[in-house]
């Protein structure tokens, strides 16, 4: 194929660098400095992609963010696709690879077509909701089709080969948008010394100037911005961030802009030869001041089928031509209400092609440019417009006539135009879209006909973005606004930089027409688009209202406008005016939608950053894991800890090497520690320092029980509620100095709990002088017990050990192998236990040596597992797996451990004393026996009093803790039942999902040792 | 009420589809109602539905300040499940579903209730203990639900990373699979019409400024557009609900967040089920339309603004990506968010006030657009009786002062 549209001189291209891509299948060339869409044109590719809904041949309608066809599938490799890039956007590369996303089988000859042409008078807005009712059954089917209907690209079936980053950002000013506004506000504030970041979407900064026709001092109006550019990209204190997108305008000028790096070269970074390097990044930007120049966008008018391939908004074909030396067309039939986009039809005759005429729906255009076309010899059709195009693979002709604007009716005879390209223009759009991000609502103005932003603290508007269009008058709004952004960021010398000369032009009024009349009604005339991306037409617009949808949001709601990628960029003030006019309202009075971030699309990637993947969630360790690893052990996840879960042995069995399965390695090490020794790498237990004058006090008052009289060197357990009286977590604390304790917490509570104390600290009880420190990863805890447990503690530490001098729940300083320690004589396990805390970095050397040492008693490892067996087995409860937030300290039989008689309030106090709580027949912590032995109760199974009950089934409570114990020769569990300390004995049942029933007796909790007595020998 | 169909489709297609009539009335404000309900959203919608259907109090208004439905019903990301944990919530939200699979024909519009699924993964042995619980006790309570292992997870959703590569590999779920998504605004929109055709009045851009109580009953609201009398008033105003108790006199134990959420861009089929994860945080579906539908948990701090923070949309996003590493290069189209009431224990609150005839339906945060039918159901059976529903009865504010609270915080997954 050879670029047909392509000019052989002007534009911004390249054409030395010749770059080869695929599209539909089809290979085609094009020039560095294309973009896809400019490539396209060029080769002359009228239809690039399908509507959803009606299935009918869509071309390139416009030039930038806003358009609302060319939405491809790129990517040559499957990990490499992207759904729905708008070709306009998107850079052209050497062997880039894309397709429509709609069409089958393929875009020129599309099968669903004839479902558009046939049904689409049965798809009026909102179809769906009045139909696929019957039968009920049906719907899943029905909708299995609309589903395979929508949708636009599709998502890559592969994980993505490209990584993304972050940057946080600070800056004096921010400039949004690099057009005159924009670089005219980023030099007056950067000469001012304000660190300015100016960012813009388009792959080259200059915006409206890089297509104008107007000269700035003489010269063409890019030279300007190139100079511009250049003297910025030379200041220390100004980053220029082009190819980057400004998505989300937040609270406190917090702004999120969108680098791309390499998408503009290839599907992937390496593929760029930027292997290792991000994809995109995103910048998060705190700006003291924002200002926006993100300038306007042109509307298109709405007629008769203005969807068929050549319809194109007149500032388009003016980028195109100018921009990318590429006409789209031959002859041109331009219809407009203002006198902006008679430069179209300038552009497209200098280019050699034919004007066949503009159609200018004002009676008496004066302004210059209407003189220059006329001079030029442009035939110009006054008080009409085009009413509909003709053709349907492309534009073929285009009906004009004479109208009232007032009436909304035409008025004339329809004259015939041939040609093959419509351009059309209705106005410029403000691009409101940042700013409505902010929550404020952009106001409307009759004399622009469009929406400009509301004011928002910390921001400041340039150019076209409310309205300021002509030249001169947007560069001279920029450099003041930009002085005025940095003399509010603190430099307040900052002075307007002198304006470039710019000729005045004079402009005839814009006249307000969105819709253009047809000879029929409106809901029987041809099809007459808003949004084009989801086929939403204006009678679809009027259906809304006249079935009582009068509000803008339940209009867009009901008919889909503006929902598309493209946000209703093309569309919205369309929609918003047909509504309007048929609720006989004004535009204001409509009102807008809200628009949300993000201004355009961006991939998850950039917005996850580098928070996936390994690094989506820190992996702790303890000190002691590399030898974990080494042994063998199996890994459980416990928060973001990696606790050993068993620690399997090989064992042998007839010759062959196998590995222990956990029932037997957990067997095996409940035995150890019950008969002789075992070791438990407790580290990852939260740690938290209290110190302070009222770090006691504080205790008291954030634990159920008592700690006013805990001497230093003895340890307490003790409980903590949630204000709702729940258990929320335990562990024990211990007394350092009268100033000074060390609590410890679950594994996984250990940020919540220190959160908790910090929250209660801040806000309730700021008066008290105690202060909280994680000290969790500062120690390594080892757990050394058995009844072998002393005599092995002997051989390694200078600590008294005798049971008269280190009672149960005293704590002592000494040396450990060598190394300073505290030492605990607490026990999780029911036996004789010293839990020894080191320097995490001794850690390893400790436990090593305590191997050393304990090979004679043959010192055994154990996991999680095991320790949740042995601790079961004493009936102690895991807070989270005993207890769920609904469970009070009287129900786990923890009276003695709530202080009733405390002289203050303590957290769950009142709580406590409601009669819910303290009913009798609450939930209570039992032990259940099953009946057969062998049976390992399901943790979670429900308990019910009578098997033989139909659904639903009164349940009673449910299992929360069940193992098999070795000593025991039997399973146990742990429960929840409600009265169940009166139901001792009793046998309950327990109904599985395989439709067996379970059953066990009610009993104690303690299983082992119920005096307490091992833990003290 | 002109009936639809794809008969009557094709009828009004043949007149250029210019006689639909419209979907509800305009009216302008009475003076007075038998029974006032505040809150056009989905809930209050419903609730006056089924007051004209099901009880035959016809003489009601529903006061909306905004449009109907705008509120959180326009925001919400539809989840529709029952596997809640108590017997009290699964029996409120297993009527619902209930009602939810005839909703469509008995409000003869359709709310595209999908039938698609959800899984609630688990990812630690802690999450494994928690759905066999749920599971169990929904097997009792009559809710379909079961556990999968991770090969069916697979089957059942293959975009799923199931592989032990996963910071949190995936253990197992459960299942429920008549749960799915709806579409919102065709509930809100559906009840509505429903309720005008009964001659409900439906009072727009109509915002209630105070009440009007006099020893100790209820006699009407102030509003913008006047005074309206009733002897009953039920609300039912969501994340705004603190402010109308505030008007009333009454403290509600109520926070209001914000709770946002995001679309993709529309992708042809991708997603089979609703996947939730509490563990990894975040939760997404796709819509008929193609968007991926995607949420998280409430931004922390307490605030009417129906905007959220950026940082959960990030953590949201990362943690989908964990779960589906191919959805990195799918593109985030927009971000919105709602105001949710949220209860301590995460129940909502059913209720008949100190203010005789002033009734509150609120709390459901950021779970209650499911029991959006049932909810309504129940309501309108309380404020038709003067007594409240039996289902509804658990859920009256005097649990607060009882202690009778029903948590749902452990068991409910990321509470949608
Ligand atoms: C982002 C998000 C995602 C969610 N996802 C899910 C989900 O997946 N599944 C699920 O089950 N739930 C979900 N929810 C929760 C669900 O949306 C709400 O619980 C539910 O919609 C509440 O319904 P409603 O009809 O009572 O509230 P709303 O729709 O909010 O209606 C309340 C109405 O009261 C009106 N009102 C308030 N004050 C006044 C006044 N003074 N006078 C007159 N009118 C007033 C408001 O304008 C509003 O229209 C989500 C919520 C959000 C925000």
């Amino acid at each position: 194929m050879t670029q047909s549209n392509r000019l052989n001189q002007g534009g911004r291209i390249d054409r030395s660098r010749r770059l080869s891509f695929t599209f539909n299948g089809q290979q085609y060339m094009g020039f560095a400095g294309d973009t896809l869409a400019s490539a396209l044109l060029a080769n002359g590719v009228d239809i690039v992609n399908r509507s959803f809904k009606y299935s009918r041949p869509r071309g390139i309608t416009a030039a930038g963010p806003e358009e609302p066809n060319a939405i491809v599938q790129l990517g040559a490799s499957e990990a490499a696709q992207v759904p729905n890039v708008r070709a306009t956007q998107q850079a052209l590369y050497d062997g880039l690879v894309a397709r429509g996303t709609n069409g089958w089988p393929n875009v020129q000859r599309d099968v669903m077509s004839w479902v558009g042409k046939l049904g689409g008078g049965f798809m009026p807005p909102g179809f769906y909701y009045k139909t696929f009712m019957a039968p009920a059954s049906m719907w899943m089917t029905y909708e299995k089709f609309i589903r395979k209907g929508a949708g636009l690209g599709r998502a890559p079936t592969e994980a993505d080969p490209d990584i993304y980053d972050h940057f946080n950002q600070h800056c004096d000013v921010l400039v949004i948008g690099a057009g005159p506004a924009g670089l005219a506000a980023a030099l007056s504030a950067a000469r001012a010394g304000a660190r300015v970041i100016l960012c813009d979407e388009q792959e080259e900064m200059g915006g409206s100037l890089l297509d104008s026709r107007e000269a700035i001092d003489g010269a063409p109006a890019s030279a300007w911005a190139e100079q511009v550019v250049s003297e910025l990209a030379g200041l220390a204190n100004v980053t220029l961030l082009p190819r980057t997108t400004a998505n989300g305008y937040h609270d406190h000028n917090f702004v999120t802009l969108h680098e791309r790096r390499t998408e503009h070269l290839a599907d992937t970074a390496a593929g760029a030869g930027r292997e290792g390097e991000v994809r995109a990044r995103l910048h998060r930007v705190r700006a003291g001041r924002v200002v926006l120049a993100s300038g306007s966008h042109e509307r298109p008018l709405v007629y008769a089928n203005n969807d068929v391939p050549g319809n194109l908004v007149a500032g388009a074909i003016s980028v195109y031509i100018r921009r990318y030396g590429v006409v789209p067309g031959q002859r041109l039939v331009l219809s407009t209400n203002n006198d902006h986009a008679y430069r179209a039809a300038l552009d497209w005759q200098e280019a050699g092609r034919e004007v066949v005429a503009v159609v200018d729906s004002r009676a008496k255009p004066d302004g210059d440019l209407v003189k220059q076309a006329r001079d030029a010899g442009i035939r110009v059709i006054t008080g009409s417009a085009v009413m509909e195009a003709t053709g349907s693979q492309r534009v073929s002709g285009a009906k004009v006539v004479a109208i009232d604007t007032e009436r909304f009716v035409v008025t004339g005879k329809v004259e015939t135009l041939e040609c093959d390209t419509i351009a059309s223009s209705g106005g410029y759009s403000p691009v409101v879209h940042l700013a409505s991000h902010t929550g404020k609502r952009p106001q409307w103005r009759d004399d622009l006909l469009g929406f400009v932003p509301g004011e928002f603290k910390g921001m400041h508007v340039a150019g076209g973005a409310h309205g300021v269009y002509a030249l001169g008058e947007a560069l001279a709004d920029g450099a003041g606004v930009g002085a005025e952004a940095a003399r509010a960021a603190g430099f307040k010398e900052a002075a307007a930089i002198a304006v470039p000369d710019v000729a005045v032009r004079h402009e005839s009024p814009i006249s307000a027409l969105y819709q253009v009349p047809h000879e029929k009604p409106p809901l029987r005339a041809p099809k007459q688009f808003v949004d084009l991306q989801n086929d939403v037409t204006a009678a679809a617009v009027e259906l809304a209202t006249r079935e009582g949808f009068e509000s803008i949001e339940h209009v867009k709601r009901y008919t889909a406008l503006g929902f598309g990628t493209d946000q209703g960029k093309l569309g919205n003030i369309n929609g918003m005016a047909i509504a309007a006019r048929c609720l006989n309202r004004s535009i204001p009075e409509v009102g807008t939608t809200v628009f949300r971030p993000n201004y355009t699309p961006v991939s998850f990637g950039a917005i996850v950053g580098r928070h996936c993947r390994e690094l989506f969630d820190p992996e702790r360790y303890t000190a002691l894991h590399q030898w974990h690893v080494e042994n063998g052990a199996e890994f459980e996840d416990v928060g973001q800890w990696k606790r050993p879960w068993y620690f399997p042995q090989k064992r042998r069995a007839g010759g062959q090497e196998r590995l222990e399965t956990m029932h037997e390695a957990v067997a095996r090490e409940c035995l150890a520690v019950r008969r002789g020794v075992g070791i438990l790498d407790a580290s990852t237990l939260g740690k938290i320092d209290i110190q302070g004058p009222d770090a006691r006090e504080f205790l008291g008052r954030v634990y159920t029980n008592k700690w006013a009289k805990l001497a230093p060197g003895r340890v307490r357990y003790g409980l903590m509620c949630k204000d709702d009286g729940m258990l929320m977590d335990d562990g024990t604390t211990s007394c350092l100095a009268e100033n000074h304790f060390l609590m410890t917490t679950t594994t996984g509570g250990a940020a919540g709990v220190l959160e908790w104390l910090e929250l209660w600290h801040q806000t309730e009880w700021p008066e008290l002088q105690v202060y909280f420190n994680s000290v969790t990863d500062h120690w390594a805890t080892m757990t050394v017990t058995g009844p072998d447990a002393r005599k092995l503690m002997s051989e390694v530490t200078d600590i008294d050990l005798d049971r008269e001098q280190f009672k149960f729940m005293d704590w002592k300083e000494g040396k450990v192998a060598g190394v300073p320690a505290r030492v605990f004589r607490i026990s999780f396990t029911g036996e004789l236990a010293f839990e020894i805390n080191v320097q995490a970095n001794y850690a390893m050397h400790v436990w090593k040596a305590l191997f050393a040492h304990g090979e004679k008693y043959d010192l055994t490892p154990y996991g999680t597992e095991t320790m949740h067996v042995l601790r079961a087995e004493k009936g102690l409860i895991i807070a989270g797996q005993d207890t769920d937030g609904s469970v009070t300290p009287e129900d786990l039989g923890m009276h003695w451990a709530v202080g009733y008689d405390k002289p203050f309030s303590w957290i769950g106090q009142r709580a406590l004393t409601r009669p819910d709580t303290a009913r009798e027949d609450r939930k209570q912590l039992v032990g259940l026996k099953p009946k057969d032995p062998k049976v390992v109760l399901e943790e979670g199974a429900q308990i019910v009093l009578d098997p033989e009950q139909k659904i639903p089934m009164t349940m009673m409570g449910h299992v929360t803790s069940s193992y098999y114990s070795p000593v025991l020769e039997s399973g146990f569990a742990l429960a929840v039942l409600k009265g169940g300390r009166n139901r001792m004995g009793e046998t309950v049942y327990l109904p599985m999902s395989d439709g067996s029933v379970h059953q066990a007796e009610v009993v104690s909790t303690v299983f082992i040792d119920p005096k307490g007595e091992r833990q003290n020998v | 009420m002109q009936r639809y169909s794809g008969f009557s489709l094709v009828k009004h297609a043949l007149s250029h589809h210019e006689n639909w009539q419209r979907h509800w009335r305009n009216p302008t404000p009475k003076k007075r109602y038998d029974v006032i309900i505040v809150g056009g959203g989905g809930h209050g919608l419903a609730t006056a539905y089924y007051l004209a259907k099901e009880f035959g109090v016809t003489n009601v208004a529903v006061v909306e300040k905004g449009w109907l439905g705008g509120g959180n019903t326009a925001r919400n990301t539809t989840i529709v499940r029952s596997n809640y944990l108590w017997d009290e919530a699964a029996q409120l939200y297993n009527h619902s579903l209930d009602l939810w699979k005839g909703l469509s024909q008995d409000l003869n519009y359709n709310v595209m209730f999908s039938q698609r699924g959800v899984l609630n993964l688990a990812h630690t042995l802690q999450d494994m203990r928690d759905v066999q619980r749920r599971v169990n006790a929904n097997r009792l309570n009559g809710i379909d639900s079961e556990v999968v292992t991770p090969e069916q997870i697979k089957e059942i959703e293959p975009a799923l990373d199931t592989s032990k590569r996963a910071r949190y590999p995936i253990m197992g779920a459960s299942w429920q699979k008549s749960a799915g998504v709806a579409r919102h605004d065709a509930v809100a929109w559906g009840f509505a019409r429903g309720a005008d055709a009964l001659g409900v009045d439906l009072l727009q851009n109509t915002e209630v400024t105070g009440f009007k109580i006099r020893d100790g009953q209820i006699h009407g609201v102030h509003t913008n557009r006047g005074d309206i009398e009733a002897q009953t008033v039920g609300c039912v105003a969501a994340g705004n609900s603190g402010v109308l108790a505030k008007m009333a006199g009454i403290k509600l134990p109520l926070e209001s967040h914000p709770l946002q959420a995001l679309v993709s861009e529309p992708l042809k089929p991708i997603l089979n089920t609703v996947t939730m994860s509490n563990h990894v945080h975040g939760y997404v579906s796709q819509s008929d339309k193609g968007d991926l539908v995607i949420g998280a948990g409430i931004d922390g701090y307490l605030g009417y603004g129906q905007r959220g923070s950026y940082p959960t949309i990030e953590h949201t996003l990362q943690a989908i990506v964990e779960m589906f590493p191919m959805f990195s290069r799918v593109r985030m189209n927009r971000q919105w968010g709602g105001i949710v009431d949220t209860c301590p224990d995460a129940c909502p609150i059913l209720s008949k006030t100190q203010v005789k005839g002033l009734y509150f339906n609120c709390g459901w945060g950021t779970g209650g657009f499911k029991a959006t039918p049932g909810s309504g159901h129940v309501f309108a059976a309380s404020l038709a009786k003067g007594e409240m529903h039996p289902i509804a009865a658990p859920f009256s504010i005097d649990r607060f002062h009882t202690g009778a609270l029903i948590d749902e915080h452990g068991a409910a997954g990321v509470a949608h």
